[in-house]
């Protein structure tokens, strides 16, 4: 019953995204603007009915209703309920589900408080996300039903692949998914722009919120999808430049230049197409992100099914969005008229040479990414990966860190090295100093090492901007960028430290035996068998002791054995210190009867995903930042307009 | 600096697509270089890849040929097609699907002695997660798509 509900919420919400589009361009035209007063209310019971949908998939999974063919495929009645409401969204169709409910509910939202467009933009811009909506509904429904039903109904469900039954999966996709398909309102914002052809600091001081919002999810999930690959798969490493990975970092990297430019846009009037531009390819990231992840056409844990026809289904929405959005971009780009001049030396210099190198870096992971699929069709199977990735990013990604540690300082318009240069002396003659010791101490890769420093020098560069201000009434939007810029150098510093100062041992001991890794000595205290709800384990009880004198803690990585699906897993046991993280995987046992261990010392690599997390944390207060100061503005307009009707009924009075 | 106010958005136009451009030849350039090719035994045995580089090696692990080197964290297996065998060393935990007679694919490099000496194995992990490369690979299958000179 609770099936068939979400089933006729979600064709209703389709029918609904079908009247928001009609609304939406009918009301452009003279003849149809009593049709444009509909499309509001109607995008915000689509969203509410998308959600409904969503909450009766949830249901069924939570009860575990086995006669839905999805929960029967997925579930198992003996998971942990976290585990049965998070498998919800854990597979192909479940996931889809998420995907129209997050775009619904984000353009309900826009249609409830945007009011600060001209009508007729906002107009377009809901007509262009129900069109988006409507393929993936379409989508959803005609090739992906999650509420189909089962007959006859099994026992019992297939279970839900071990590797997702951990809380991480509770929280990263819907987080990653917050932050892709919040992009698709800074698209439709795009699409509304170029209809209207009303491109300038209105239209980015409305965009700025919807885009750094989905930004803020966007490295969220990102941050803690890469903590959740590093603790879970046991492989120590903490990004793999896997396709799926690439598909969550190219919206990002578009979503991150995008928020730049809008803010120029917003000051200052300048980066008017280009900004539009970046709204229409951030979320066409988002979604050749979703093709490449949903198609089955990668090797990856996040590719749930292979399915031809499905792959086919998101290719054409693909061509049919970004094309469609593309004409429309070549069309209207030159009727759009040229912003605000500035010098090449100024702070809209730098934005500008930030958002090309951003770009750069996107298309050098877009190509690797893409590569494999292109010499596959030539009939040769490749796959790309670190060699390439790492120095190819590098390039670009290096000049820009140099370009962030100036930017924030310089003036809008026009500025002069000179005046800047001063405060630079500290962070340039911290970056020798540290470059000495590095290579005085430890002999350190070309790019760890740059790494580093410039590590080094941003985290300090990044505070400058503080320098002169007062703190109590510096605006929220400038503690989010410094907050910010300075979480990317504590990333960077993580990163290198964790590829230059790592050290690794893979040994075989018995029982009782003690090995050395980094400054840690480790020992195998016994190997135990253990049981959880749905799994039985070999546990290792390990002793471990920092240095000589260090007080001794216990550390039990786990072999895990599931039995719905029956595989193994490992769990690997971790160990943080301020300095670092002692990491523990346990392997299989030997004919001799000794055990496999691999044990990592990562000196500072909890800073990679703290930076993540600043990184967010900046945007966050941003956006704390820009919405405050709208809603006085707002408010201050309101008086405004109040006094002056006052005003105007005195006249009149006197009159 | 003095541009002509005028032909601002073209110097721009003009920079990003030198910067883009630049970017897109770069990284064809190295992706031809650095792509890591799939090689089945019968390849590998025929033609071996330089020493440098990265490739994998695709095939079905043979029959009693898995056995634990004397460190107690290294092994040593072959990987067989019809046609060829390839000795593989590996250094690490195997995953735990990895068993005699099932596909693997092996991502490292050629070594010098006609050893291949891999870094990472993949197994098939479950229905849900199979190497591409090895999605056919069962027996008959990989006859076929042998047959067919791939």
């Amino acid at each position: 019953m609770i099936a068939e509900l979400g089933l006729a919420a979600l064709w209703l919400a389709a029918a609904l995204a079908g009247l928001q589009l009609l609304g939406g361009m009918l009301g452009l035209t003279r003849k149809g603007e009593a049709l444009g007063r509909v499309v509001r209310p109607v995008a915000v019971v689509q969203g509410l009915l998308a959600l409904c949908a969503f909450f009766c998939l949830i249901y069924v999974f939570a009860i575990t209703d086995l006669s839905v063919k999805l929960v029967a495929l997925n579930s198992h009645s003996l998971k942990p309920l976290i585990f049965k409401i998070a498998g919800a969204w854990g597979n192909h169709e479940g996931s889809m589900l998420l995907w129209v409910t997050v775009m619904g509910v984000a353009g309900g939202f826009v249609a409830l408080i945007e009011r600060r467009l001209p009508e007729r933009t906002m107009l377009a811009t809901l007509a262009g996300q129900a069109f988006v909506s409507l393929g993936f509904y379409a989508f959803l429904l005609l090739s992906s039903n999650p509420f189909e039903r089962l007959s006859p109904v099994p026992a019992e469900g297939q279970g839900l692949n071990p590797l997702l039954q951990d809380l991480g999966l509770a929280f990263h996709p819907p987080t990653l998914y917050l932050g892709y398909v919040g992009l698709s309102v800074a698209f439709s914002f795009a699409i509304g722009a170029l209809v209207t052809r009303e491109v300038g600091s209105a239209f980015a001081r409305a965009m700025r919120p919807w885009v750094l919002a989905a930004w803020i999810f966007l490295t969220v999930g990102i941050t803690a999808g890469s903590y959740w690959a590093y603790y879970e798969l046991g492989w120590g490493g903490w990004w793999f430049w896997d396709p799926v990975e690439n598909a969550s970092l190219m919206p990002w990297l578009a979503a991150t230049a995008l928020l730049h430019s809008v803010s120029v846009l917003a000051a200052r009037d300048a980066l008017r197409t280009w900004t539009v531009m970046l709204g229409v390819v951030a979320f066409s990231m988002s979604m050749v992100g979703t093709f490449l992840v949903r198609s089955g056409i990668l090797t990856s844990v996040h590719a749930f099914a292979v399915d031809p026809e499905r792959g086919s289904f998101i290719l054409a929405l693909l061509a049919i969005n970004i094309g469609g959005a593309l004409t429309l971009f070549a069309l209207r780009a030159a009727t759009v008229s040229e912003g605000a001049r500035f010098a090449p030396m100024s702070r809209e210099g730098a934005l500008v040479i930030n958002n090309v190198l951003l770009c750069a870096i996107l298309g050098i992971v877009l190509f690797g990414t893409l590569y494999p699929l292109v010499a596959e069709a030539l009939g040769a199977q490749v796959s790309v990966g670190p060699p390439y990735f790492n120095p190819m990013s590098a390039l670009f990604a290096v000049p820009m860190l140099v370009v962030l540690a100036v930017g924030p300082m310089l003036r809008w318009r026009r500025d002069d090295f000179a005046r800047i240069g001063k405060s630079l002396v500290i962070p340039a003659m911290l970056v020798v100093v540290m470059s000495g010791a590095l290579v005085a101490v430890a002999d350190v890769a070309l790019l760890p090492f740059l790494g580093l420093l410039l590590g080094v020098g941003l985290a300090w560069a990044s505070v400058l901007p503080l320098r002169g201000r007062n703190l109590r009434r510096l605006p929220l939007a400038v503690w989010g960028m410094v907050v910010a810029h300075f979480g990317i150098a504590v990333a960077l510093i993580g990163m290198s430290s964790e590829s230059a100062f790592s050290t690794e041992k893979l040994v075989a001991v018995e029982v009782g035996e003690i090995t050395q890794v980094g400054p840690w000595g480790v020992k195998l205290d016994r190997i135990e068998p253990v049981a959880g709800p749905n799994w039985t384990a070999l546990e290792a009880r390990l002793l471990v002791r920092y240095g000589p004198d260090g007080k001794v803690t216990r550390l039990t990585p786990q072999s895990r054995t599931f039995w719905a699906p029956p595989q193994n897993t490992s769990e690997s046991a971790l160990l943080t210190r301020w300095n670092g993280q002692l990491y523990a995987v346990l392997g299989g046992e030997g004919e001799d009867g000794r055990w496999q261990l691999r044990l990592w010392w990562k000196p500072l690599v909890p800073l990679i995903w703290l930076g993540g997390l600043l990184i967010a944390l900046g945007g966050l207060l941003a956006l704390l930042g820009r919405v405050a100061t709208d809603v006085r503005r707002s408010i201050q307009s309101d008086r405004i307009a109040e006094r002056r009707e006052g005003e105007e009924k005195l006249r009149e009075d006197r009159a | 600096m003095a541009i002509k106010a005028k032909h601002q958005r073209l110097v721009l136009l003009a920079v990003a697509m030198v910067v883009l451009i630049g970017a897109a030849i770069l990284a064809i350039w190295a992706l031809r270089n650095q792509a890591s090719y799939f090689y089945v035994p019968r390849e590998i045995v025929a033609s071996p890849p330089e020493a440098s580089r990265a490739v994998r090696l695709g095939g079905m692990v043979e029959q009693g040929s898995i056995r634990t080197l004397p460190d107690g964290v290294s092994i040593a297996f072959v990987v067989e097609d019809k046609e060829a065998r390839v000795p593989v060393t590996f250094r690490g935990i195997v995953p735990s699907l990895f068993v005699e007679g099932s596909g693997v694919v092996a991502e490292g490099h050629m070594g010098s002695d006609g050893t291949f000496v891999a870094d990472n194995l993949l197994a098939k992990h479950d229905e849900n997660y199979v190497p591409r490369e090895m999605k056919d690979m069962t027996g008959e299958e990989l006859q076929q798509a042998m047959a067919k000179g791939k």
